[in-house]
């Protein structure tokens, strides 16, 4: 590395940006929150002593350099300052995903030793509470929110307004301590640790430096020319590396103002009051929210559908070209400019997305007509490739470069090649330092050299020269006979439908592919309602013959969309079911950020893989699931095996 | 345990005052129907007090002679220490009395803010001129009157329905922000007509923990009738049990339970 010790105009950790923002923009708006129904504004003057208060308090409470702090709560301003201060401290915050069940938080605990814990409110604390006994190097807590915790035994638990006092109270006796630690910090000491998801094996503590974070979040937003003035949402998950950079890393580095919503459910109408310049999702979220204007359009006046059908194919047409800068006719101009103002303008503002400069997409492949459904309103919606050892950017889409199906340019600064089997490699200042306590999964994945193996098998287009991703390397496997399996590339596919919220492939190493298909609840909900179809529960929807009547005709729409491509046609779904439970993170079948696994899946409903292989048209089974506050019971249901029609590649005729 | 003036202290350790409220020798008569027979019982300050009993017991009958809403033909109501006289509504909440229905009684039109905020008028005093014009008092008054009911959206979490209109709400939910406007008034006792009715498992839990935190935080007494026993008794630190009108048990929930009169009530008795 021929990086500085020390960042620009010694710059050297996240600390040090507060503190150049708060001296230069001292009365700028740094965090907001709304809470009591109007927006609190944090400027970066009060960021900045609001940390330097909590790392005097921290200190004062024993806190020693290289201490693991863990932080558990929902996206608030106080949380993410935080993180800052014991940085600031000497030690590494370590946000856990908030909605991690207490043995999953056990472990992750267990794993950095975390002496402290950052709680958001009484739901974590009692969780923490729960697993302490296994937790020998746990020793206080403090906690954000108050309520419900007055009764509580308050020798290990602190209030975080406490913390904040006494931390404020003891300045004069602590300040050179907090000097001296907040000047050893340099461009090598840990920034934060995060523990990847991982669709395999237990989660990995990734450890990020100041370079890591800074230089990821400075040639980003130099990338895509973020200024002060941006302003972001943020609603991802603290623990996830993408709202870190955002939230914390980009905003230290512009000095943007990130905006937390009031609660969970509000979060579309304060998307709706801040109107974010600079907004980020993952493809669900732009699905559901598309799925919400269709079903709304569904319920709206004969004047009103036909505007909307009308000026949206217009849009469909002719809307990527304009924002892509390419030159249009003028009628076709002007009557785009009307949709605007009809169509396009008043819904970007229903959904929130009036001021959007900048939307980026990642974390899974979105679907072609969702992705130029938004782009054709005029929303600069790119997608980006990254990985939490990545400090999230290995590839983005510049301006005008945009397609669905590609991931971009490698970002600034980033090295990518592919390797001979195919994965995808990479080397940037923003590579990860090391899995914690865990040398052999760091040998494996970085080499000597820095260059880190992503585990995604992808290759460059040649007359582009943008990033195509195909399927996770470990995935992309052979079938029986001998030709590729990407069970990835047909879940998507499928997953494209909006009545098809999940789908698992299987089928390597075998003769034909199955699948498990998830119906979406709010999609086929509203269709139900609006055929009469009377259902009392999910389970009962999933298994209705005119449901799996119309999965099988999404399914046979992909058989032959996949018969198309010479490579994967094999991989064309012979027989699935319609699972009669949402796969849930919670019993382990996707990962915090809602990835599947694969493998637990298959293993769990082995007896419906083994049935749909053996060619059965009813089975039985019982399924263990894991409620919210951790405790499990069980749901039977009888399934209907389906077949469905595939496509031959080369004659194209039905080959049942 | 129970002393008159000193209070007492309840399992979870919680200081338990004075009487606030208490009935002396009701009777309560609807024509030929005897609803409350002689009945007499105290509320004290922050406990939390439940009405069980079978249906038709007169437990909401109770409540309402409670709330001022019944005059008891025979029999005595001192609140704080003074004779009740009888009296309107508002004067009732002005004292400092709020309460839930049984069955929702909301503005169905209105937003979840607006009837949040309908809690406050007994506290608002701009006149209509000044309220028309939004001038002065009112301005400041309406600044005021909003963040407290902010407060009590925040602490029942129902931001995300906020600007809502009720009508389109759950019942769960219905339920929630009828003790939101309860709450909006600021009461020193809160009475609650079947808080629960209805809900299922989780909005139970959640209504319970509501009911908790609201007497834990602001102190509030509260008064509740309750059908679902396994709630009663893990919510309320002493049972008042009615059946046909008459009171057959009082005290702790362990007592109650272990009562036979109670067992019997409950669970019906044999007749060989």
């Amino acid at each position: 590395m021929t990086e500085p010790l020390n960042g620009e105009n010694g710059l050297r950790s996240v600390p040090a940006l507060f503190r150049r923002n708060a001296k230069n923009n001292p009365s700028a708006p740094a965090y907001r929150e709304k809470e009591f129904g109007i927006w609190q504004t944090w400027t970066w003057t009060d960021a900045a002593s609001e940390a330097e208060a909590l790392a005097l308090g921290l200190i004062d409470l024993g806190i020693k350099q290289g201490d693991f702090v863990a932080i558990i709560g929902r996206n608030r301003p106080s949380l993410y300052i935080s993180m800052v201060g014991i940085e600031m401290a000497g030690g590494v915050p370590v946000p856990l995903y908030q909605d991690a069940v207490a043995e999953e938080m056990a472990y992750v605990l267990g794993h950095c030793g975390a002496r402290y814990v950052i709680a958001g409110d009484q739901e974590q604390v009692d969780k923490v509470l729960e697993i302490q006994s296994d937790l020998p190097n746990f020793e206080q807590m403090i906690y954000l929110d108050p309520r419900g915790l007055r009764k509580y035994d308050h020798t290990h638990l602190h209030s975080y307004a406490g913390i904040l006092e006494n931390g404020r109270a003891k300045s004069g006796a602590l300040a050179a301590e907090l000097k001296s630690r907040e000047d050893a910090l340099n461009y090598d000491s840990t920034c934060v640790m995060l523990y990847t998801s991982g669709t395999t094996g237990r989660p990995k503590g990734v450890v990020l430096s100041n370079r890591n974070i800074i230089e990821a979040a400075r040639s980003s937003s130099e990338f895509d020319k973020l200024g002060a003035g941006e302003n972001v949402l943020a609603y991802l998950p603290m623990a996830w590396v993408g709202d870190f950079i955002f939230s914390i890393g980009q905003a230290a580095w512009t000095g943007f103002c990130v905006n937390c919503p009031e609660s969970q459910g509000t979060m579309h109408t304060d998307l709706r009051e801040i109107g974010p310049t600079y907004y980020f999702a993952p493809p669900r979220v732009f699905e559901s929210q598309l799925t919400n204007v269709m079903i709304r359009m569904e319920d709206a006046g004969k004047t009103k559908k036909w505007l909307f059908d009308t000026f949206m194919a217009h849009a469909k047409k002719v809307g990527p070209a304009i924002l892509d800068g390419k030159s249009v006719g003028l009628l076709d101009r002007l009557k785009y400019a009307l949709g605007e103002f009809m169509v396009y303008g008043p819904l970007k503002n229903t959904l929130g997305f009036s001021n959007v400069r900048i939307g980026y997409t990642a974390g899974e492949a979105i679907g072609p007509e969702i992705f130029d459904f938004y782009r054709s309103l005029g929303i600069n919606l790119k997608q980006l490739y990254g990985q939490t050892e990545a400090s999230v950017f290995i590839t983005q889409q510049p301006d005008g470069e945009v397609r669905s199906d590609t991931v971009g340019i490698p970002s600034p600064g980033v090295e990518v090649r592919i390797d001979d089997n195919g994965e995808v490699l990479y080397r940037s200042p923003g590579t990860f330092v090391e899995y914690y306590k865990n040398p052999e999964s760091t040998a494996d994945t970085k080499d000597p050299e820095g260059w880190v193996a992503t585990g995604d098998a992808g290759f460059f287009e040649p007359d582009t020269g943008h990033l195509r991703i195909i399927d996770r390397a470990k995935d992309v496997g052979k079938m029986a006979d001998g030709s590729m399996f990407a069970p990835k590339y047909v879940e998507n596919k499928l997953k494209f439908y909006p009545n098809i919220l999940e789908a698992v492939v299987f089928g390597a190493g075998r003769e034909k592919c199955m699948a498990f298909i998830n119906i979406d609840m709010s999609a086929v909900g509203n269709w139900a309602e609006r055929n009469n179809i009377a259902y009392s529960s999910y389970q009962e929807l999933a298994g209705h013959p005119q449901v799996l009547g119309a999965i099988r005709g999404h399914v046979e729409e992909v058989n032959r969309s996949v018969a198309q491509d010479d490579m994967l046609s094999g991989c064309q779904i012979h027989r699935f079911l319609v699972l009669h439970k949402e796969l849930d993170a919670d019993d382990g079948e996707l990962t915090r950020t809602r990835k599947v696994r694969r493998k637990v899946i298959g293993e769990k409903f082995e007896d419906l893989v083994n049935a749909l292989y053996e060619g059965k048209d009813e089975i039985f089974t019982e399924t263990e699931v894991t409620y919210e506050d951790g405790r499990k019971g069980a749901i039977s249901a009888t399934l209907t095996l389906c077949d469905a029609t595939t496509v031959a590649p080369a004659q194209k005729i039905a080959a049942e | 345990m129970l002393d008159q003036e000193q209070g007492y202290v309840t399992a979870d350790g919680r200081q338990i005052g004075g009487t606030v409220m208490d009935m002396r020798n009701i009777t309560l008569r609807f024509g030929g129907v005897t609803a409350i027979k002689d009945i007499s019982f105290d509320i004290r300050e922050g406990e939390i007090r439940a009405i069980i009993g079978p249906n038709g017991a007169g437990k909401s009958s109770m409540l309402n002679v409670i709330s001022g809403f019944y005059v008891p033909q025979e029999g005595q109501v001192y609140f704080r220490g003074e004779k009740r006289a009888p009296m309107r509504p508002y004067e009732v909440a002005r004292q400092g009395i709020a309460r839930t229905f049984q069955n929702i009684a909301l503005f169905e039109g209105m937003s979840v803010l607006d009837n949040v905020m309908t809690g406050r008028l007994t506290q608002m005093k701009a006149g209509i001129l000044s309220q028309a014009l939004w001038r002065g008092k009112a301005e400041k008054e309406e600044v005021e009157n909003r963040e407290i009911c902010e407060k009590v959206i925040d602490f029942l979490e129902i931001q995300h329905i906020r600007k809502t209109p009720v009508a389109r709400l759950p019942y769960g939910l219905k339920k929630r922000v009828e003790l939101a406007r309860a709450l909006a008034s600021e009461p020193k006792l809160l009475l609650l007509d079947e808080p629960m009715a209805g809900m299922n498992v989780e909005e139970k839990e959640d209504m319970s923990r509501f009911i908790l935190d609201v007497n834990d935080e602001f102190g509030t007494t509260i008064a509740l009738i309750e059908h679902d026993m396994g709630v009663v008794m893990d919510l309320s630190d002493r049972v008042v049990v009615m059946d046909y009108g008459r009171k057959i048990g009082d005290g702790t929930p362990e007592e109650v339970r272990n009562n036979q009169e109670v067992i019997d009530a409950y669970l019906g008795v044999s007749h060989d």
